[in-house]
Parts: structure tokens; C-alpha cells; sequence
């Protein structure tokens, strides 16, 4: 029995140690807004924790302390965003990312913790690799899990070890970058993945017979471009099966990347009839339309493919009313020559990390679509409970909490350059545009990895 | 214009305006010493990533009958064949001193690539499913040949795999944008899944739209598209959409036939049609040649790169007159080599 506890069956992540090493760190000026609400308050971090949270700016010693005091006026300080979506790229495309670089992006980003998705070469589909990404990930600037495949090498076939990685803290199951397709195999992932609490079946929802060759959304924009479509409804059907599959096995399912209107619907449906299903959008879904692809140029090349209007309408209603869990980033990092091909040729993602909390506070909380507490929700605390880190991400900013936090400027409005982001790779389709908010400070386990919008390490 | 990579963005005047200089081109093909020096010291560079008869040839001739100096580039001798990447290769061909590439690429889009990687033009001599420019232009020159000089009101039915045809959704823009009336007819697998935006009319009854045209567009079905599942066997489409005998016997007299080739003949067209005297598909090839003579000309030195004059209209005008003008000059150079 100690045996067993001793290599984690109950899959729990270890406690983050006490970090003494680390200065005391008081944020001054700034506006909480976490899940309890909204209040002017310094914040000072001691050991990783929050140890006050108030007026603490008369009582400050700064020089005797040794205390890094950084300036949050205006700011919004914020539970550290959790990205349940990332392509890390690490190992086999280490060109594209690293996992080191990509936490970089993460932190300027405000993401606190990260969760690898399992499409590297070799697959994430076994203890050996995830526990090197995990390895690499202590390296990095801010924490970092990793999913892991459903299928052994993502090809939809035999299931991965499932149990095995749980025990060493996976909890998102997926083969993304392909839908799982064979609705046998999906159905037994869903009735396995139940012996496991707090594990959930993740899928990239495209019918794979419905976008082959598909290369954009499938549309009046494709049609006149000459580019194979992929259909919402490629979507939609997968989202419906498998909400009849999560039924049928008692299973849970998470729908990665919602980006059709129909789709949202069916979430909203099914959520309304008690099933046990969680969804999210991307940044580029409410924001990009397939429109951009008129220029060939395959930096709006992704997948699910950009779609219409009234898909992004529809997404941000979802956004709204709790229809869709999270916004992901789905960062997806390619190295330049990779895009630099033809439409049809190239390869599908588009970098996130950095954007999206502007996005969607330019695009969703400025225009009133969403609050901003709800912003955050659907960035730091929900995606949290989705990926199993509630016990050190997504917490409430109060004593005794972890302290992972970002400190971001709600009205800082910037220009996108694809040159000066952390990531590797510079493939965003946002290069030139300009976004409001602007991530000041990100605290990662009571560590200052950015200040003043600089990683610091 | 620098670059002629689409259609949709040709305003009537501007396609007028190509099938002006192609007319003037025309006669410069029907001469004894078909040579014009009108892109002398220039270099046309054809880059090819697709097996290609007529357009290859049409575009080298055009260039050389402009006599600019021509580069052949074809994808199975390259070193895309080592794996040289689509923008490597533009580049390189441009560092040899092209200022035209003309690119045939299966992959919709691939000129717009190439033209943001190379300062030279770039013309789309047909790029996946998305367009053939060149092909609309000729076919619109042809035609107005026939019921010309005015397109307007003209009834012109396209028919067969419009989904996959660069040629269908070119025409359709040429054809419609100088006034003609549209038809496009196919099974609807292989009409696009939506035609949202098209200025055209659809129709799965091929009987019935013969009945009410003036031209018939047939365009190739590919033998691969049978087992993709859209549509069930060679036979059942060309019984269903195929210009066959018993069909063609049905037209009235004074009704055209046209294909952008190559033919499957006994499948979307019946040989005796193709060969008929009602059928225009060897002189579309014919006036291929010239209306290439009219884009090299107007991309390389319609903008007044090579004459005094900067804007394009006073180029246009100048076109005719400076091939007639130098034509004696140029025969004899031609006939010194």
C-alpha cells in the first residue's frame, strides 16, 4: 500500500514547496478582480504565498525588506491565466517551440500554467515522454502540465496507457490536431477515462471524412478562393456524437475549440440537459473570419478553420452564457518556412499565447459582450478545474493562496509584432493590429517572471 | 497592373482594355515574320508545377513573339524534385533575370504567394481550383470574334465539374463582368457547395439549358473525381451531362461550342462535336497566343516601363503602333538568325 501511495495512485500533483529563497514581492496600487469579487488592494507575496492582501503601502519597508515592489496602478491584478490548449512542441519540433520558449510566451501572455497538448514527435502517449515534458517543463518560467494522447501515437486505434499517466498527473486526454474519429475507440476512451477522477476525454471535433482535403471553412469565401472546405457540420456531428457517446458510457467530455455556430448550440442543448460536458473557444474563433484567407496567406491557416459572422456571433453568446467553459489558445507555433508555402501546403496553427488575453478584452469585454470577472473565469479559474490544478492556479487573490497572478493594464493599447514575441516562431495572424491590454507583471509561485512586461529570466 | 493573378478584381475597362491589345496582337500573329520587338532585352520566365500543353506553349510563344527572352522551367527536371521549396525556386528564377513568372501550380493561390516573394510580375497561368485568368480572357476574345464586339446579353452555359474548374470560376467572372448571362450546369457534386455571391444561374438539367443558349462551355472531368464519390460512373454522367450526338443534333444551327481542353472526348464532349464546324476549340488555342501577347505586353510594358509614357492608357494606345512600327525591323533581325 505505502508503495502505492508513494507513486501517487491518487494522481494528485505535489504540493508546490515553500520558496523561501525567493524576495518578498508587494504589488501596490492596483484593483483585484478574481471570483469573489472586486476591491483596491496591495498584495504582498512571501514564500510563494499571498501573506497580505490591503493598505500594506505605509507599513512597506522596501530597502530594509529587500522587498521587489512593482507598480500596479491601473492595473488589474488577476488569479494567473491557465491555457488548457498549447502545442509546445517539444520534443521533435523544436524549431517551431520549446517548452522553455513557449513558457515564455505563456508568462508575457499572463499564463501562469500551461498544458502541452501530446502532438510532438513522439506523441505523448506514454510515461517515458510526458515525463520528460515535465521534466523540461521544471526549467521553464511557468508551470507546466502536459496532456496526453487517447490512442497510441494519435492514430485512433489502441487506447495509450491511460491509468499509467494519470498516476503521474495527466488529466486532459486528447489526440488533437486529429479528431478521434472511430466512434468504438471514442466511446471506449469515454467508459476507461471514468475509473479516473477528474480525467477527461478531450477532442478535436472535425469529422475526418468531412475535411479531407479541406483546407479552409467550407463556405462563399472557399468557393471563390478554389480551396477545399472544411464544413461546420464536420463539426457539429462530432460534437453531437460524442455528447450521445458521453451519455451512453457516463464519460466526460471537454470540445476543444469550438468554432460553429451549430456546434454551440448543441453544448447548450446538452449542458441544459444535465450532460456532464465542457467546451472551449479560441481567440482567433471570435475574432478572425474566413475572410482573412482571401489572401492565400496561411498564417490564417488553422484548424478548426476560421469561420463566418455569424460563427463568431454565435461563439461569444456562448462565451456569454456559459454555453462554452474557457477560452484556450490553441497556440499552435510553425517555423517560418513551414508557412512560407502555399495555402494547401501548409501546415495548420497560428501562435496565441500573447495575445490572447487582449483579444479578449478588446474584442469581447470592451464592446460589453462579456464582464470582465467573467473574462477571467473563462481564462484562469475555469480552465483550472478543467486541467486539475485548482489546488495552485485559478485561486481566489487572498491569504494563504498560492501566488500565481497576473497583473495586467486593461487600458494599455498596443500594437501586435510578430518579431518581438517570446515564441520561436513569429506565425500570428495579428502582426500590425492593434489590441487593448497589456500584461504588466506575472507572478509564478511567488516568482516575478515578468516585470514590467519583461521576462525576467 | 504589375501582376495578373485573378479576375475578380478586373473592372470591364480593364478587361476591354486586354482584349484591345490582343486584337491589335492578333494581327502581329497573322504576319509572315510574327515578331514584334516590343519586350526586346526582357525575360519571361514559365514555371510550370503542372504537365501542361497548350498554356506552356501558348505563354513561350507569346513571349517570344514579343521577343522577349524565354526561361523554361518544368517541375519534373528541377531540383524541386530534391525537395527546393515553391519560393526558393521563384526566387532563383528570378535571380536569373525574369521581370515576367508565368506559374501553373496545383495549389489554389500559389502566384499570390509567389508575387509577395519576387519583385518580377507574376502571371497566373492557372492555379488549382481558383482561377485561369488567361483562359477567361481568350475565351472572352474568342467569343466576342464570334458575337461580338458586344458580350452584353449573350447566353453562355458551362457545363460539367464547375466545383474543381479554375477555368469555370475565371469565365464565369470574364464572361459576366462584359454582360453575358451565366448558366452553370452539373450534378450538383460538382457545383460548388455554396454559389453565394456567383452572378450566375444553376441548373442539374443539362436538356433543358440547351434549349435556351448561345454558347455551351464544356469543361473536363477528371476520371479521379468518379471515386471521391461525386458522381457514380463515367456513363451515367455523360449520359446525364455529356454534350453528346443525340444532343448536339438538338441545337440550333447557330449555337458555339467551346472547351478549354484537353478533351475527354466521349466523355463530357462526342468527338464529332469536337470537330464539328460549330465548335471553336482549336481557335481558342489560336487567339491563346495573342491575348498572352496583350498581358505579357501590358504587365511588362503597359505601365510605361519601356516607353515615355507612364500611364496605362497612353501605353495601351502606343501598343499597336509601336508593333507596326518596328515590325520591319524586327523581321529582319529575325530572319538574320
Amino acid at each position: 500500500m505505502t508503495v502505492h501511495s508513494d507513486t501517487g495512485s491518487t494522481g494528485s500533483r505535489p504540493a508546490p514547496a515553500e520558496r523561501p529563497e525567493l524576495p518578498e514581492i508587494v504589488l501596490r496600487g492596483g484593483r483585484i478582480v478574481d471570483q469573489t469579487g472586486e476591491r483596491r488592494a496591495d498584495v504582498r507575496i512571501r514564500n510563494g504565498v499571498i501573506a497580505e492582501v490591503g493598505d500594506i503601502g505605509a507599513s512597506l519597508e522596501p530597502e530594509s525588506a529587500g522587498a521587489i515592489v512593482l507598480d500596479a496602478s491601473g492595473c488589474v491584478v488577476a488569479p494567473g491565466l491557465v491555457d488548457v490548449h498549447t502545442h509546445l512542441r517539444e520534443p521533435g519540433m523544436e524549431e517551431a517551440e520549446t517548452i522553455e520558449s513557449g513558457s515564455r510566451a505563456a508568462v508575457r501572455g499572463g499564463f501562469t500554467a500551461v498544458v502541452a497538448m501530446p502532438n510532438t514527435d513522439p506523441a505523448i502517449d506514454n510515461v517515458g515522454t510526458a515525463r520528460y515534458v515535465l521534466e523540461q517543463g521544471r526549467r521553464a518560467v511557468c508551470d507546466v502540465h502536459t496532456a496526453a494522447a487517447i490512442t497510441v501515437g494519435r492514430r485512433g486505434e489502441h487506447l495509450a496507457p491511460i491509468g499509467e499517466l494519470y498516476d503521474i498527473g495527466v488529466r486532459i486526454f486528447t489526440d488533437d490536431g486529429t479528431c478521434l474519429g472511430d466512434s468504438q475507440v471514442m466511446r471506449r476512451a469515454l467508459e476507461y477515462a471514468t475509473a479516473f477522477p477528474g480525467a477527461v476525454i478531450a477532442q478535436h471535433a472535425e469529422d475526418p471524412a468531412l475535411v479531407k482535403g479541406g483546407h479552409m471553412h467550407e463556405g462563399a469565401w472557399s468557393a471563390r478562393l478554389g480551396i477545399g472546405g472544411r464544413p461546420s457540420e464536420a463539426e457539429a456531428l462530432i460534437v453531437h456524437r460524442d455528447i450521445v457517446l458521453a451519455r451512453m458510457t457516463g464519460g466526460v467530455v471537454h470540445f476543444q475549440h469550438l468554432s460553429a455556430a451549430e456546434s454551440v448550440d448543441i453544448v447548450r442543448a446538452a449542458k441544459l440537459a444535465g450532460r456532464r460536458v465542457t467546451a472551449e473557444a479560441t481567440p482567433h474563433h471570435f475574432t478572425l473570419t474566413d475572410e482573412c484567407c482571401g489572401s492565400y496567406d496561411p498564417v490564417f491557416k488553422v484548424n478548426p478553420p476560421l469561420r463566418t459572422a455569424d460563427d463568431i456571433a454565435a461563439i461569444k453568446q456562448g462565451l456569454a452564457d456559459g454555453t462554452i467553459d474557457v477560452i484556450a489558445t490553441d497556440h499552435a507555433p510553425h517555423p517560418a518556412e513551414a508557412k512560407d508555402r502555399p495555402f494547401d501546403e501548409a501546415p495548420s496553427g497560428m501562435l496565441g499565447l500573447e495575445t490572447a488575453l487582449a483579444l479578449t478584452l478588446t474584442e469581447l469585454v470592451e464592446p460589453g459582450v462579456i464582464t470582465l470577472e467573467r473574462a477571467l473565469a473563462l481564462l484562469s479559474w475555469n480552465p483550472a478545474r478543467i486541467a486539475g490544478l485548482t489546488e495552485t492556479h485559478g485561486q481566489p487573490v487572498a491569504v494563504g493562496r498560492p501566488a500565481n497572478l497576473c497583473v495586467f493594464d486593461p487600458s494599455h493599447v498596443w500594437e501586435v509584432d510578430a518579431l518581438a514575441l517570446a515564441s520561436r516562431a513569429t506565425n500570428t495572424p495579428y502582426h500590425g493590429r492593434k489590441l487593448t491590454g497589456k500584461v504588466r507583471h506575472t507572478i509564478v509561485l511567488g516568482e516575478a517572471v515578468v516585470i514590467a512586461g519583461e521576462v525576467t529570466r | 497592373m504589375k501582376h495578373l493573378l485573378g479576375v475578380e478584381d478586373l473592372t470591364r475597362a480593364d478587361v476591354e482594355e486586354f482584349l484591345e491589345l490582343a486584337n491589335s496582337f492578333l494581327e502581329v500573329t497573322q504576319r509572315d515574320i510574327a515578331k514584334v520587338p516590343a519586350l526586346r532585352g526582357r525575360t519571361v520566365a514559365t514555371m510550370f508545377f503542372e504537365d501542361s500543353t497548350r498554356t506552356k506553349l501558348s505563354f513561350e510563344t507569346a513571349a517570344k513573339r514579343l521577343s522577349a527572352d524565354t526561361l523554361s522551367f518544368s517541375v519534373s527536371t528541377s531540383s524541386v524534385k530534391k525537395g527546393e521549396s515553391l519560393k526558393d525556386t521563384a526566387q532563383t528564377v528570378e535571380a536569373m533575370g525574369a521581370d515576367a513568372i508565368v506559374v501553373r501550380h496545383s495549389s489554389s493561390g500559389a502566384p499570390h504567394r509567389v508575387a509577395g516573394w519576387v519583385n518580377a510580375s507574376v502571371v497566373n497561368a492557372g492555379d488549382g481550383w481558383h482561377g485561369h485568368p488567361t483562359q477567361a480572357l481568350l475565351d472572352a476574345f474568342t467569343l466576342r470574334r464570334h458575337r461580338g464586339p458586344s458580350l452584353d446579353g449573350l447566353r453562355v452555359l458551362i457545363a460539367g465539374d464547375v466545383k474543381h474548374s479554375r477555368v469555370a470560376r475565371s469565365d464565369v467572372h470574364v464572361l459576366t463582368t462584359l454582360g453575358a448571362q451565366v448558366t452553370v450546369c452539373g450534378p450538383p457534386t460538382l457545383l460548388p457547395s455554396t454559389t453565394e455571391g456567383w452572378p450566375v444561374t444553376i441548373t442539374h438539367d443539362l436538356d433543358d439549358a440547351l434549349c435556351d443558349t448561345d454558347v455551351v462551355y464544356l469543361l473536363r472531368i477528371q476520371r479521379e473525381r468518379q471515386d471521391a464519390a461525386l458522381f457514380p460512373t463515367l456513363r451515367e454522367y455523360t449520359a446525364r451531362w455529356g454534350l453528346t450526338d443525340e444532343r448536339a443534333a438538338r441545337l440550333k444551327p447557330d449555337v458555339l461550342v467551346m472547351h478549354p481542353g484537353p478533351m475527354n472526348r466521349g466523355v463530357e464532349i462526342s468527338s464529332a462535336v469536337a470537330d464539328s464546324p460549330r465548335s471553336l476549340i482549336l481557335e481558342q488555342v489560336s487567339n491563346g497566343v495573342a491575348v498572352r501577347m496583350g498581358v505579357l505586353f501590358k504587365l511588362l510594358a503597359g505601365d510605361g516601363s519601356t516607353s515615355s509614357t507612364s500611364s496605362t492608357s497612353g501605353a495601351t494606345t502606343a501598343a499597336p503602333g509601336a508593333a507596326g512600327a518596328t515590325s520591319s525591323r524586327t523581321s529582319g533581325e529575325g530572319a538574320s538568325r
